[in-house]
C-alpha cells in the first residue's frame, strides 16, 4: 500500500501544527465560534448532541496494521474505548474534547494518517472498492487513481469552499462495490480500443433529500488529463452549484436543472482550457504511485483446498469469502453486525485483533468497506480455518455478510444533531428479529438500509429494503422504501406509503419478507422479484 | 473598511473599482469591483486596460470568487486582484494561491497570524496560477 514520502509527511505535519493554532486561538476566544467552524470542520471536526465528533479518513479504505492499532489507541485514550466506521470507509469517534484534537492529530500523522477534508464544503476522502488489488474481477487496482486524486484534492485552494461537500469514488471492475453512481463523481476506470487505462466520469449522483443517479459524461478521460478533467468538472459546479438553498447546492442539482448535455458542454468547454494549464501529474507519477499497490508476495502453490467439515465454519465460508484473483488465496469479510449489536461498531480490543490478523494472516492489509464492514483482502485459504476461530472468540464471525443483517445505519437520533429518529436502536431489533441463521439465509443478499433524517447518511435510498425515519408531530415515524441498489444495477427506493412506529416497521419488513418467499421464482434475489413483481403487490400486502 | 493589505510594489490604484455593468458601459475605466455570480469573463477583452480588479467575498464560505480569480490569472491578467468583504486571516494562503495580491478585509487581520499562516505550507500538492511547482514536479524533476 500507498506509503508518505518527506513531502507527504510534511504535508500532515504541517496541518496539525495549523489546527493546534487555530484551536488555541478559539480556546482563546480570538475567533468565534462561527469563524473557528469552518476551520474545524475541515478537520472533520463536528460538534454534536452531546460532543465533539471526529471522523478520521481512511483513504481508499485501504489501512495497514499499524495504523489501525492507531485507532485502537485513540479510541482507548480519547474516546470511551470503541470507534465507529463510516459508510465512506472512514472511522469516527463520539466523544472527543476540543483541546485533546490537537495531540490526537499529532498521533494519527505518526502513522501516516490524517482528518484533513473529512468535513466541510469541500473535496472529501476518495473512496473505491474494498476489494481492490485483490478482487478477480478487476481491470486494475484503482487505488493509484485515487491516491493521485487524494493528493490533488487535499488542501485545494480553489475547491475549499464549494457550495457543499463533493464525493468521489473510483473503481475499476463492472461490479460496483463502491455505490460509484450514488456519489458527485463517480469514476470507473476502463481501456479505450488502443488499450490504455483511461477514466469514465460520472456525475452528479448522490443521495440526501433528491437522490440523483450520476449520469456518464465522458466514456474516456486519459491518465495524464484526469486532474485537468476533474479541475473542469469542479470549476463549473464552483462557479454555477446553488449556494441560496443549502439542499439544492449538490452537483447533482446543477446537474439536473442545466441537464447532462449543457453541464457536460461547460466541462468541455472548461477541460479544453485547462488541460493546456500544466496541472496533470506525468505518467512518472502514476507510475510511482502504482508501485505501492504491487501484489504482496503471494505463494503460487498455495493450494485451492479447504477443509469444511466444521458447519460453524463452513457456513461463514459461504457468506463471508470472496473469490480472489490469485488461486489459493481468499478475500475475508469481518461483519461488524453481531446479533442486536450497533452496525460499524468496533471495541478497542477487536480493532487491535483486526490488526494482529491482518498482519499474521493478510500481508498486513485491512480494508473498510462502504457496507461499514472490514475486510482482510489477502488470506490463503489454508489459514482460513485458524483465522476464523479467532474471529469468532471475539464476536467477529457473524456470517451475514450481505443478509438482512448487514444493515447499514446512520448513527440516528443517538449521536447526531441532524436526526429526526434513531436508527441504531432500530437496526438492532431488525438484528435480533432476524437473526436466526436459516431464515436469514433462506431471504438471501438483502441490503437493509437505515437512515435517520432526510440527509440519508444511512443510504436508504439505496437499500433493496430502506427505512427513513422522521419526525411525526414529535414522535418518532418510519417510513419503508423498496427497490433501491447501490450496486452496477443502481436504483432509487420508493416509499410504500405511510409511515410506522418502530414495531410497525419491523412488522411491514417481515410482511414484504414474506411476500418475497411467496413470490420467489428460481434464484431470484429480493431486488429481482421486487422489481419483476412491482410495488403495488408489496403495498397491497403492506397496507391491505 | 481597513486599509488594504498590499502584496504589489507598484502604487495603490487611485481609480474607485464601480460595478461590473458600469464598467462596461464605460469605454475608459480603469478599476471594477464584482459581486459573487457575476460572470468574470465578460472581463476577459478588457484585461489590459485593467488596474485593479476587486472580488467581493459576502460570506467567507461563498468560493466563488477563487474561481473567479483563478480565470483572470489563467488568462493572463496581471493588475491588481483584490479581495474584499467577508476575508479572513485563514482563508488569505488560498486566495493568495488563487491570484490574489490585495486584501481589503471588512475586519482587521491581525498581522502577526497573517504572517505564520501564509508562511506556513512550504509545499503545495497541486498546480494553480502562483506559478508554485506541486509536489509531483519536485517528485520528478
Amino acid at each position: 500500500m500507498y506509503q508518505y514520502d518527506k513531502y507527504d509527511q510534511q504535508m500532515v505535519d504541517t496541518r496539525v501544527e495549523e489546527f493546534r493554532d487555530q484551536v488555541k486561538r478559539r480556546l482563546a476566544g480570538e475567533i468565534t465560534e462561527d469563524q473557528f467552524k469552518p476551520l474545524r470542520l475541515m478537520n472533520g471536526l463536528y460538534l454534536q448532541l452531546h460532543a465533539y465528533m471526529l471522523r478520521v479518513a481512511i483513504p481508499y479504505g485501504t489501512l495497514n496494521g499499524k495504523q489501525m492499532r492507531m485507532l485502537a489507541h485513540i479510541a482507548r485514550k480519547y474516546d470511551r474505548d470503541y470507534g465507529h466506521f463510516t459508510t465512506r470507509q472512514n472511522i469516527q469517534y463520539n466523544w472527543i474534547k476540543l483541546e485533546d484534537a490537537p495531540d490526537l492529530l499529532a498521533e494519527l500523522a505518526s502513522v501516516e494518517m490524517h482528518a484533513i477534508q473529512t468535513s466541510g464544503n469541500c473535496i472529501r476522502n476518495i473512496s473505491s472498492d474494498q476489494f481492490a488489488g485483490a478482487a478477480a474481477d478487476e481491470i486494475a487496482d484503482p487505488r493509484p487513481w485515487a491516491e493521485i486524486l487524494r493528493q490533488w484534492s487535499s488542501f485545494h485552494p480553489e475547491f475549499s469552499y464549494l457550495p457543499r461537500k463533493f464525493k468521489i469514488a473510483v473503481i475499476a471492475s463492472d461490479t460496483d462495490r463502491a455505490a460509484m453512481k450514488l456519489h458527485d463523481i463517480g469514476i470507473q476506470l476502463v481501456h479505450n480500443d488502443a488499450g490504455e487505462l483511461g477514466a469514465k466520469f460520472f456525475v452528479g449522483g448522490g443521495m440526501g433529500r433528491t437522490p440523483m443517479i450520476a449520469p456518464e459524461i465522458r466514456d474516456f478521460v486519459p491518465a495524464d488529463e484526469l486532474i485537468s478533467y476533474a479541475e473542469a468538472c469542479l470549476r463549473v459546479y464552483n462557479r454555477y452549484g446553488r449556494r441560496d438553498n443549502k439542499y439544492k447546492a449538490r452537483i447533482k442539482i446543477l446537474v439536473h436543472e442545466l441537464g447532462k448535455d449543457e453541464y457536460t458542454r461547460q466541462v468541455e468547454e472548461e477541460f479544453a482550457h485547462m488541460k493546456e494549464l500544466g496541472l496533470n501529474p506525468p505518467v512518472e507519477e502514476l507510475a510511482r504511485i502504482t508501485e505501492y499497490f504491487a501484489d504482496p508476495a503471494f505463494d503460487l502453490d498455495a493450494s485451492d483446498d479447504l477443509d469444511l467439515s466444521d458447519p460453524d465454519f463452513a457456513i461463514w465460508v459461504d457468506q463471508n469469502i470472496d473469490t480472489h484473483k490469485q488461486s489459493g488465496y481468499a478475500i475475508a469479510t469481518i461483519s461488524l453486525k453481531p446479533r442486536g449489536g450497533i452496525p460499524g461498531d468496533a471495541s478497542s480490543a477487536q480493532i487491535d485483533l483486526m490488526a494482529d490478523l491482518a498482519e499474521q494472516y493478510s500481508f498486513d492489509e485491512l480494508r473498510v468497506t462502504h457496507s461499514q464492514n472490514i475486510v482482510l483482502p489477502h488470506v490463503k485459504k489454508s489459514d482460513l480455518y485458524a483465522l476464523w476461530q479467532k474471529l469468532d472468540e471475539a464476536g467477529l464471525a457473524p456470517a451475514n455478510l450481505d443478509l438482512i443483517t448487514d444493515s447499514i445505519a446512520c448513527p440516528g437520533l443517538d449521536y447526531c444533531s441532524l436526526a429526526n429518529a434513531r436508527s441504531i436502536p432500530l437496526a438492532q431489533k431488525i438484528s435480533e428479529k432476524f437473526a436466526d441463521q436459516g431464515r436469514q439465509k433462506e431471504l438471501g443478499e438483502l441490503k437493509l438500509k437505515i437512515s435517520g433524517c432526510i440527509n440519508a447518511c444511512g443510504h436508504h435510498h439505496a437499500g433493496h429494503i430502506g427505512i427513513l425515519g422522521v419526525d411525526r408531530k414529535g414522535t418518532e415515524n418510519y417510513q419503508l422504501l423498496l427497490g433501491g441498489s447501490a450496486a452496477e444495477d443502481t436504483s432509487l427506493a420508493k416509499i410504500t406509503g405511510p409511515g410506522f412506529t418502530e414495531d410497525g416497521v419491523i412488522e411491514a419488513i417481515e410482511t414484504v419478507t414474506d411476500l418475497y418467499l411467496q413470490e420467489k421464482q428460481g434464484d431470484e434475489r429480493f431486488i429481482d422479484t421486487y422489481r419483476r413483481v412491482g410495488m403495488e403487490k408489496f403495498k397491497e400486502a403492506i397496507y391491505g | 473598511m481597513v486599509e488594504a493589505i498590499r502584496f504589489r510594489d507598484d502604487e495603490p490604484h487611485e481609480e474607485p473599482a464601480g460595478s461590473m455593468d458600469s464598467f462596461l458601459d464605460q469605454s475608459n475605466a480603469t478599476a471594477v469591483r464584482i459581486e459573487a455570480g457575476e460572470d468574470v469573463r465578460q472581463l476577459l477583452p478588457y484585461l489590459e486596460r485593467l488596474a485593479l480588479i476587486e472580488v467581493d467575498f459576502p460570506a467567507f464560505g461563498d468560493g466563488r470568487g477563487y474561481s473567479a480569480a483563478q480565470i483572470l490569472r489563467e488568462q493572463g491578467y496581471t493588475g491588481e486582484l483584490r479581495a474584499s468583504g467577508d476575508v479572513l486571516v485563514d482563508q488569505l494562503a488560498y486566495m493568495r494561491r488563487c491570484g490574489f495580491d490585495s486584501f481589503a478585509p471588512e475586519k482587521p487581520i491581525d498581522p502577526e497570524v497573517m504572517e505564520r499562516s501564509l508562511g506556513r505550507y512550504e509545499n503545495i500538492y497541486q498546480g494553480t496560477t502562483d506559478q508554485r511547482s506541486p509536489i509531483w514536479k519536485l517528485r520528478h524533476g
